[in-house]
């Protein structure tokens, strides 16, 4: 009995552990054309991003892992809201980011985030 | 990652868009073609030899065939080869027509300096990076270098010319439809020669008279973020190297900046222009050009770096 319980509590471990990893789902969001809408405005000129060859900037911090990652920028809560609106405008929420407002629609902001949250450690 | 703003990136060198790319992909298709026929006949000769019967092996091991096929053969068509190639591409070197239009493009490591003439051959205009000319009116380019032995190659509207240190080659272009295309260095000139793009932009030529005329001093920067911007680029010696005309920035050893905000491309025709990739070039260009000659802004704020940015995207 005792070892079935062992058995028991490793799975659901197991599972809590699963569940905590998997990319945040924003809805109606493509993380494919996402990482091409980075690629065509440049965010390799400051990010390391996974999947994006050239250019592997080091201004700002490199986006590996981001999915795991608690707050954005050291300071918001690392949510699909905040991260969508810090993609589009970073000043607005954190003036003094080195990060200026991007050009890309709300639609492809989504877009990019939910590319980064594909980007997860392991 | 420029396919966006150009039409065709890597440069596509077998899709004529001018007269003076037409007969150097007529040509290449030629010796495509001649190559290919040459190929096929050793290849079943070849096979003929290994494989054929007693008759075939005789007659391809005969001093005859040496003759022909080695000393005749190549000969005649080579000659005949080089006369058609002579006579197709004579005209793409013919001196350019008196009043035509005359950009002076000059090799630096590693970027374009670009000036347009007048008739008398002074320079009335300078920019960087960026070339604009009318559509489908030829127009002369006169090919120099500053330093090493770079080339000159947009491949869509012409064949390559080397851009050599104390001498002026000329090569004329003109594409047949507005449009922007690529180029790209084509001569080994050191280390981020890999990263020496460069566009030409065709409008209609009416379009391309606006262009001139918007070709003025910038303006001062009109919201508080291009100021302050302004002053961070004077506060941290910007204009010992690039000039802004109408401001006090007037260096001359990097990229004309008056209007670096409305070019297609940035660092040479490599990144997308935006206020975020200027930002990342003005922080660390060294990481993503590595050996360009500008440093990397490391010392700057986030916020200095921001409003930088907004300045120079101001430079239209």
């Amino acid at each position: 009995m005792k070892r079935v319980c062992a058995i028991l509590i490793g799975m659901s471990l197991c599972a809590c552990d699963g569940a905590k990893t998997t990319p945040r789902a924003i809805a109606g969001a493509d993380p494919g054309a996402g990482r091409a809408a980075m690629e065509r405005v440049g965010c390799g000129a400051c990010h390391q991003i996974p999947g994006v060859r050239w250019p592997q900037g080091k201004v700002g911090p490199s986006l590996e892992g981001f999915a795991d990652r608690a707050l954005i920028a050291g300071q918001l809560p690392n949510q699909p809201q905040t991260l969508a609106a810090f993609i589009r405008n970073a000043p607005a929420l954190s003036p003094n980011s080195g990060m200026p407002p991007m050009p890309v629609t709300e639609e492809e902001a989504r877009d990019i985030a939910a590319y980064l949250y594909t980007l997860d450690a392991r | 990652m420029l396919a966006d703003i150009l039409s065709g990136w890597p440069p596509p060198a077998l899709d004529p868009a001018g007269p003076f790319n037409g007969p150097i992909v007529t040509l290449s298709w030629v010796l495509f073609a001649m190559s290919g026929v040459v190929l096929l006949v050793v290849l079943v000769a070849t096979g003929l030899a290994l494989f054929g019967g007693a008759k075939w092996k005789r007659r391809l091991s005969g001093r005859k065939l040496i003759w022909i096929g080695g000393l005749v053969f190549p000969t005649v068509v080579l000659s005949a080869l080089l006369v058609y190639g002579l006579a197709l591409t004579a005209h793409l070197n013919a001196e350019p027509e008196p009043g035509e239009m005359r950009v002076r493009v000059t090799g630096e490591m590693w970027w374009w300096r670009v000036a347009y003439l007048d008739a008398q051959g002074r320079e009335v205009l300078q920019d960087a990076n960026e070339v604009h000319i009318p559509a489908g009116r030829p127009v002369t380019f006169e090919l120099e270098s500053a330093d090493v032995i770079h080339a000159f190659w947009v491949p869509p509207l012409g064949g390559k010319v080397d851009m050599i240190p104390g001498r002026r080659n000329i090569l004329r272009l003109q594409a047949d439809k507005p449009g922007a295309y690529g180029g790209q260095c084509a001569e080994y000139c050191g280390g981020p020669h890999a990263l020496m793009g460069l566009v030409v932009v065709a409008h209609e030529p009416g379009e391309f008279e606006r262009w001139r005329r918007s070709r003025r001093a910038a303006p001062a920067p009109s919201d508080a973020l291009g100021q302050r911007g302004a002053q961070v680029f004077a506060d941290s010696g910007c204009g010992a190297c690039h000039t802004v005309r109408g401001s006090a920035a007037n260096g001359l050893a990097g990229p004309d900046l008056t209007h670096v905000g409305s070019r297609r491309s940035l660092g040479a025709g490599i990144l997308p222009n935006n206020r975020g990739t200027l930002a990342g070039w003005v922080a660390d260009s060294q990481t993503i050009k590595p050996g360009n000659r500008m440093p990397a802004y490391k010392m700057l704020s986030g916020g200095d770096l921001q409003a930088v940015a907004a300045y120079l995207e101001s430079l239209r």
